[in-house]
């Protein structure tokens, strides 16, 4: 007979303990990692990464998943301080073992977690963060792919529509003092001098700056016709606030930064001058699949009850092809292996994606799966990103 | 145009910076101790009032009120926790109390406000006008003027009242003012309330620039102390006019040499100014009879 000693005590009370948890163990699913900011000024395009890549995970889990296994998400806040990315980034490479490690909404912190992913040879897919050095990291093999905007094609774009749309010929950029501002600073310098235009002036600003003013008369007395804006939301709604106060109304060009929050409330009416780039909408005649992410959308978040309510729609658009491209990777790796996986992004023959039909969207050097082409020019129309020019 | 925009605006932010920095001035004059999270009772009058006139939609003088009141109740009770217990005890942990009472205070609105910052735009602070040829925002006329007004109201409080009176007695000689029947517990008590009010008030007339968050006035904080010594923090006037000066400087600097060396060479001034001046511009070192 059994002998009840505190030990085998001790023994029943783990054993019971653990298992609620051994079912998950079995289930064995892929990890997904995310580190974004989920607070902060960019909260809300960190809620558009997660479901996009939600939604993407829940069609994919639906089919039955990838090599017999489902996919389960898990996310970190990385609040958008480098530092605390990092950690995120360790604990879900090391401990969580996510076999694809999504995010960095903001440049820095994505550049930040390169050389991790890099020594870790975990792939990293960046579905926002656009600076440029993010994939040409000089790592070999880079593990860094992305599924985003690149500031060096975006500065051309921006300097191709300013020409086009407000007939510009001496621009003054206005960017943020952070990795993110000075990637653009050499991309619009270097589109800048492929055409032969001459800047205005460049300012930085910080992204806590009250009073933007300074900068702005300085640009102005430069003799600025357009101003090239790169901050995120917060940053830039104190530009255009500034621009208020001193009575100066001037075309405003700018990277996607305005995309990722409240907008119209912090920045007032003036925030419909901004004209900014964008990867998708979700407005106008979509293709099919664009009508059927919308769907599950609606059906799955009560708040989205139209295209006007996926804000930011280029988040869950760019997470959402990005998780339709890993499963794809790692479906063609045919295992969970970091180096397979890497090997099975290049291996990726064509996906009839959101944004578009991606083909053989990733090889050795080209890390960036959307090119100049697949940019939209949108603006803020109330609460709403639309294209320029389409009326609510 | 370049220098006087640029004035105009180092006048409002810097009349901002003075007032916070009062703040530091009144607490430090009665109890040679401050309050370190000066920047977290800013965000907390910002925060405040944008709850009551926005989401609850009170009338915008009767939030401000409310807000500022509360604001005075965080500042007793920033003295009751962090700053009494250790200042009896002639230890200086009151320094990281008061920064780690401020942590608590930005985490506990980031969780209750909300994680996204919010513009809160009043009607009369929108648009522009123009004065002798200079566009001008209602901001900048009614920032200054407010910031201006709050230091002479501390002056006239100091010096005509009773209770500014005790405040200055208590300043001179705490046991002196003691034996006199002065209630020196309750003065610093008073002291630390109205100091939060001044950087309650700077928070609401912030608001309509900046948007509302939970930090801030994290770097407004760490100016208006900066601000504070380099004005000899026991001058209530010389704070004000550092404030000024610091804030016009910055915003000439980027104007004139443009952006890159607002930080290096502001901050670089102060070290000159400071070396130069040890007291601060205005300050005069504290005399030990014996």
């Amino acid at each position: 007979m059994m002998r009840w000693t505190r030990r085998t005590f001790a023994g029943a009370a783990v054993a019971a303990l653990l298992a609620p948890a051994l079912p998950a163990l079995a289930a064995d699913t892929i990890k997904i990692g995310l580190v974004t900011a989920l607070s902060g000024q960019s909260a809300r395009a960190g809620e558009a990464l997660t479901r996009g890549l939600t939604i993407a995970i829940d069609e994919l889990n639906a089919a039955g998943g990838v090599l017999g296994r489902k996919f389960e998400l898990v996310t970190r806040d990385d609040e958008a301080v480098p530092a605390k990315g990092v950690i995120a980034a360790r604990e879900l490479v090391y401990k969580e073992k996510v076999a694809v490690l999504f995010g960095g909404l903001d440049t820095p912190v994505s550049i930040a977690i390169v050389p991790i992913m890099n020594e870790s040879k975990v792939p990293f897919m960046g579905p926002w963060a656009a600076g440029t050095p993010i994939t040409k990291n000089g790592a070999e093999p880079n593990y860094v792919f992305r599924v985003s905007a690149v500031d060096e094609i975006v500065d051309r774009a921006m300097l191709q529509y300013a020409q086009k749309t407000f007939g510009t010929k001496k621009p003054g950029l206005i960017l943020v003092n952070n990795p993110w501002g000075q990637s653009n600073e050499d991309g619009l310098k270097a589109a800048m001098q492929a055409k032969g235009v001459a800047p205005a002036g460049i300012e930085k600003f910080e992204g806590n700056d009250i009073d933007v003013v300074p900068q702005l008369t300085r640009l102005k007395a430069g003799g600025a016709d357009t101003l090239f804006l790169v901050g995120n939301v917060g940053p830039s709604a104190q530009v255009v606030k500034s621009l208020d106060r001193m009575g100066w109304k001037v075309p405003i060009v700018s990277h996607w930064g305005p995309a990722g929050g409240r907008f119209t409330e912090l920045a007032g009416p003036s925030a419909s001058d901004v004209h900014f780039v964008q990867t998708y909408s979700f407005f106008g005649k979509q293709r099919p699949v664009g009508e059927k992410v919308l769907k599950m959308l609606m059906a799955k978040y009560p708040d989205i009850k139209s295209a006007g309510d996926v804000t930011p729609a280029v988040g869950v658009a760019n997470a959402y092809d990005a998780m339709q491209l890993t499963a794809l990777a790692i479906k063609n790796a045919g295992s969970t292996d970091g180096p397979k996986i890497r090997e099975g992004y290049y291996k990726i023959a064509t996906y009839d994606g959101l944004i578009k039909t991606y083909t053989t969207p990733f090889g050795p050097g080209r890390h960036d799966a959307i090119t100049e082409s697949d940019y939209v020019w949108t603006q803020f129309i109330d609460n709403q990103i639309l294209p320029v020019g389409m009326k609510k | 145009m370049l220098i006087t925009s640029a004035l105009i605006t180092g006048l409002g932010l810097g009349s901002m910076y003075g007032l916070l920095a009062l703040g530091f001035h009144v607490t430090y004059a009665v109890s040679a101790t401050v309050n370190f999270a000066q920047g977290s009772s800013m965000m907390l009058g910002a925060v405040l009032t944008y709850t009551f006139a926005v989401r609850m939609g009170w009338p915008l003088p009767l939030a401000v009120a409310l807000a500022l009141a509360l604001c005075a109740v965080y500042g007793a009770l920033v003295e009751i926790l962090a700053v009494r217990p250790f200042a009896k005890r002639g230890s200086n942990a009151w320094l990281m109390a008061t920064v780690a009472l401020g942590i608590v205070a930005d985490n506990t609105v980031l969780f209750t406000f909300g994680k996204e910052p919010r513009g809160f735009q009043m009607p009369w602070a929108t648009g522009s006008f123009e004065l002798a040829g200079i566009t001008l925002s209602p901001l900048h006329l009614v920032i200054p003027a407010t910031g201006l007004a709050l230091a002479a109201a501390l002056n006239l409080f100091a010096t005509r009242t009773r209770a500014g009176k005790a405040m200055l007695a208590v300043v001179q000689n705490p046991d002196a003012a003691r034996l006199m029947g002065i209630n020196v517990q309750a003065t610093i008590l008073g002291a630390y309330a109205l100091s939060t009010v001044f950087a309650g008030a700077a928070g609401v007339l912030i608001a309509p620039l900046f948007n509302v968050h939970s930090d801030m006035g994290t770097l407004f904080g760490l100016k208006a102390f900066a601000v504070a010594i380099l004005g000899g923090i026991s001058s209530a006037w010389g704070v004000m006019l550092a404030g000024i000066l610091f804030g016009c400087i910055e915003a000439l600097i980027t104007a004139l040499l443009g952006s890159t060396y607002t930080q290096i060479v502001t901050f670089g001034l102060v070290i000159v100014a400071l070396a130069a001046m040890p007291t601060g511009l205005f300050g005069r070192a504290a005399l030990k009879k014996v």
